[in-house]
């Protein structure tokens, strides 16, 4: 039998405010246990939540990027839920009338397809706290610093087929949110939380299978792992002749499994209901137009610009629009002046290869844009050669400087002037005087690769600075005349 | 429409209330009541009214996204019943 997959994913992203969704608490990461929970996240009794303004930005913002119907009015629901991670025992999220509505972007698996996917809604809630099992001699510590960090919560439709699908739109919400600047993308610290609803049907059939939710998963790779895990015990158990039951389970990373969680609570008994506490927020068409003026190029677009303005293919555009701060350093380099796929070949290739095995960012580059720039402009006007250009790269990224001074306190110039060149031409030919009788026996076909004999005894004689083209001129003229 | 005493139990549960049981006879026939008033509600024909998300016809007011709250840690836990290096301690709650 042949099982066609169906995923839709549940993505948390924490928006970057300086304070929490409902109180004016820090929500900045990694401070001493509970020192950023006011009264509010404590839900003390007597205190009222006030909308943060930045929140409600952001997720228009982000509602804007995947082109989505607004909620110009959305209202806010407590949905009820006891746990100490949340001592009001409500969360305050939104039910019927979320923030942002249907939406849908576009997912390029590797395969060099693309498909749209569709986006339900998103809406605004408040995170939970931390909940601490070990060390407390049978007790549970809690941390409230998160409880009330805002959260986007972003809804698919259940459109991916197969894992890999999925895994391409969970990269690419998190590559808009970033680019956004609305959500810092940190999966380590739980600043983008994926969690994923899977079920199988026989291919061809209609109707959904049983699905079952996946939670805990805090990586790109984690997510990949998990969804295999959990198809294969589904197609297992139904193979089998058993049936999936509907309900949440935990992915454990140690031992690449998924398990089941005992259930929360009745699951469909969070008996949400509007919270009185706050009133319906409305979006004026002045603050949508206000924040889309202010969208930052969306990686779609940037990829396409790159390889209709540039002319990259599209693979190089693709690796330099993938970040907001490497496409700014490439457009850098070539706004200095540079032959666009040249730079693009120095930031993909040496640029990055050092910045990774140094475990670097590229806004931590020891190189800047504008030193890449020079260097590259010596490059296409013969100053220097590639392959010479790699020592002048390797001298700036441990010693810094410019490329001009590099070059000539190294002496790197290539060599270009005729006359130097052909003496240079001249003795090698005569010092070789076997390879010379060789060469010309030899048939017309053949010659090609007997040249570079040649040109590396210059190279090796003038330390690589000879100019490639003319000294190829130079030995074609001389060899064959 | 009428509650019987299995659902008085489920919602106190949900609600995470302790009530007594020889009460629950009595909670029946008042929420039973509460139900009868929205059902003579329901005759009325609401088609055109939208739902009311708040009686006060008046929108949200948005505040700054200012961090105003410093740590009142140690005042706010002299009121926990138990806490341990910064954290509120509470029954073990993991599943």
């Amino acid at each position: 039998m042949s099982w066609e997959i169906v995923i839709g994913l549940e993505v948390h992203a924490q928006l970057a405010t300086q304070s929490k969704i409902f109180s004016g608490a820090s929500t900045a990461f990694g401070a001493a246990p509970n020192t950023q929970a006011c009264a509010v996240d404590l839900g003390l009794p007597g205190v009222l939540p006030v909308l943060n303004e930045k929140a409600v930005e952001m997720a228009v913002r982000f509602g804007l990027a995947i082109d989505a119907e607004l909620g110009h009015r959305s209202v806010f629901a407590r949905k009820n839920y006891f746990y100490p991670d949340l001592p009001k025992g409500y969360q305050i999220s939104q039910f019927e009338l979320p923030i942002v509505g249907k939406g849908h972007v576009e997912i390029s698996p590797d395969d060099g397809t693309t498909k749209t996917i569709g986006v339900t809604r998103a809406h605004l809630e408040e995170d939970a706290g931390k909940s601490l099992h070990e060390d407390f001699q049978g007790l549970t510590g809690i941390d409230l610093n998160r409880a009330g960090t805002p959260l986007l919560e972003i809804v698919s439709e259940p459109d991916m087929r197969s894992v890999k699908e999925a895994v391409a739109y969970a990269k690419k919400i998190h590559q808009i949110v970033v680019y956004l600047g609305i959500c810092d993308g940190n999966m380590q610290e739980g600043s983008f939380r994926v969690d994923a609803n899977v079920s199988i049907r026989p291919m061809g059939q209609e109707k959904l299978g049983t699905r079952t939710e996946l939670k805990n998963i805090n990586s790109f790779r984690f997510l990949e792992k998990a969804l295999n895990y959990e198809i294969d015990r589904q197609i297992d158990i139904v193979e089998g002749g058993g049936r999936i039951v509907q309900e949440t389970r935990l992915y454990d990373a140690d031992k690449d499994e998924t398990r089941s969680m005992r259930s929360k609570e009745e699951a469909n008994d969070y008996r949400y209901f509007p919270d009185p506490d706050l009133l319906p927020v409305v979006l004026d068409q002045e603050l949508i137009e206000a924040v889309r003026a202010a969208l930052p190029e969306l990686p779609d677009a940037k990829r396409a610009r790159f390889s209709a303005e540039f002319g990259l293919s599209a693979y190089d555009a693709e690796v330099l629009a993938a970040t907001r701060p490497l496409a700014d350093y490439f457009e850098a380099v070539v706004a200095a002046g540079t032959e666009p796929k040249l730079a693009a070949n120095w930031v993909m290739g040496d640029l990055s290869g050092a910045l990774n095995k140094a475990g670097l960012d590229i806004t931590d580059s020891p190189v800047a844009a504008a030193q890449l720039a020079g260097m590259i402009a010596r490059i296409m006007d013969n100053t220097i050669s590639g392959k010479i250009a790699k020592e002048v790269f390797e001298a700036m990224w441990r010693e810094g400087g410019d490329a001009d001074a590099i070059i000539d306190a190294k002496g790197l110039k290539q060599i270009t002037d005729t006359g130097a060149l052909e003496s240079i031409v001249d003795k090698i030919i005569a010092d070789n005087s076997k390879q010379v009788e060789q060469y010309r026996a030899a048939e017309e076909h053949k010659r090609g690769k007997m040249i570079g004999f040649f040109v590396g005894q210059i190279m090796k004689a003038t330390q690589g600075k000879a100019n490639p083209q003319q000294i190829n001129q130079l030995l074609n003229a001389k060899l064959n005349g | 429409m009428s509650l019987d005493a299995n659902d008085v139990n489920k919602i106190a549960h949900l609600a995470r209330l302790r009530i007594e049981e020889a009460d629950v006879p009595g909670y029946a026939a008042q929420l039973s009541e509460i139900l009868d008033l929205v059902e003579q509600m329901n005759a009325v024909d609401t088609r055109d009214v939208p739902p009311m998300a708040h009686p006060l016809d008046a929108v949200q007011r948005l505040r700054p996204d200012v961090v105003s709250e410093t740590d009142q840690r140690d005042h706010f836990q002299t009121i926990a019943p138990q806490t341990e290096a910064g954290l509120y301690l509470v029954p073990k709650v993991i599943e």
